[in-house]
């Protein structure tokens, strides 16, 4: 059953030395949720060039000289723009899978592994995003 | 066992939605990420190519979800961590009222690009 537990103000960052396996989940999801959100408004305004695309010069789309394929391309081309693509990645992998692991605790499954999962977590994060860098800097060069 | 740890109010709709929403996202997410980077590569993308993707319209439909789901999912996260962090009064409903505005906006503004991909003409 239910038994009192007082956590503390865990957002009393100044006590990040204390801080468990619980609890930089909770930070870490909170930080790449921010990072997500602020990537999704940003993501929004860049692809908004297609309606600048959709509206002019129907030849320009044909040879792939319209707005919106210049300004995707002309970002990719930039070697920090693949930086920042892995790091996104490296994010949205960490807050899908901690996220499933949230959902997990929610039902009461595994509540006794929820440390274990955290780190399970961040290693499969690793692995997916060092595996994924050489198809985000492909074509790409300093 | 152990007590909460969320910010959300047990049981109310926004900790459900939140829940829904994440389902939903774990799975488009994961999708968008490999359509757009592995499937075909992000430096590869044309008009000519997102126009083709988007005249489906089950993809368009799952697009425009999946902006409606991820705003949601973000936006009410960030206003529960603030809520979290002690925001209360005056300062929440107006934290609220510009969240709630920016997550219309967004929605619209992405709505109106999707049409446009679409080549869906707006009078």
């Amino acid at each position: 059953m239910s038994q009192s537990y007082n956590r503390g103000l865990i957002e009393d960052f100044g006590r990040w030395k204390e801080f468990s396996a619980g609890m930089w989940a909770w930070i870490f999801h909170k930080f790449t949720g921010w990072m997500l959100i602020g990537y999704l408004f940003t993501h929004i305004a860049v692809l908004s060039t297609a309606v600048g695309a959709a509206s002019g010069d129907a030849s320009l789309v044909a040879s792939g000289d319209d707005i919106y394929t210049t300004t995707i391309q002309g970002l990719e081309s930039l070697f920090i723009v693949r930086v920042l693509e892995v790091g996104l990645l490296a994010v949205a992998v960490f807050h899908i899978l901690n996220g499933l692991r949230l959902l997990m605790v929610d039902l009461g499954v595994g509540l006794d592994a929820q440390d274990k999962s955290f780190y399970a977590s961040l290693v499969l994060t690793a692995i997916i995003t060092v595996a994924s860098v050489p198809t985000f800097l492909d074509g790409v060069t300093l | 066992m152990a007590e909460r740890y969320s910010s959300f109010t047990p049981g109310g709709t926004g900790w459900l939605l939140q829940r829904i929403t994440a389902a939903f996202l774990v799975v488009v997410l994961a999708f968008h990420f490999f359509q757009l980077h592995f499937v075909n590569h992000a430096a590869d993308v044309t008009f000519a190519g997102t126009q083709a993707r988007m005249e489906n319209v089950g993809y368009f439909l799952t697009m425009v979800l999946f902006l409606i789901a991820g705003t949601f999912h973000g936006v009410n996260g960030v206003y529960n961590a603030l809520v979290n962090q002690g925001l209360k009064g005056t300062q929440k409903k107006v934290v609220l009222a510009v969240l709630v505005i920016a997550s219309v906006a967004l929605i619209v503004q992405g709505i109106y690009v999707a049409m446009a991909m679409a080549g869906v003409e707006i009078v």
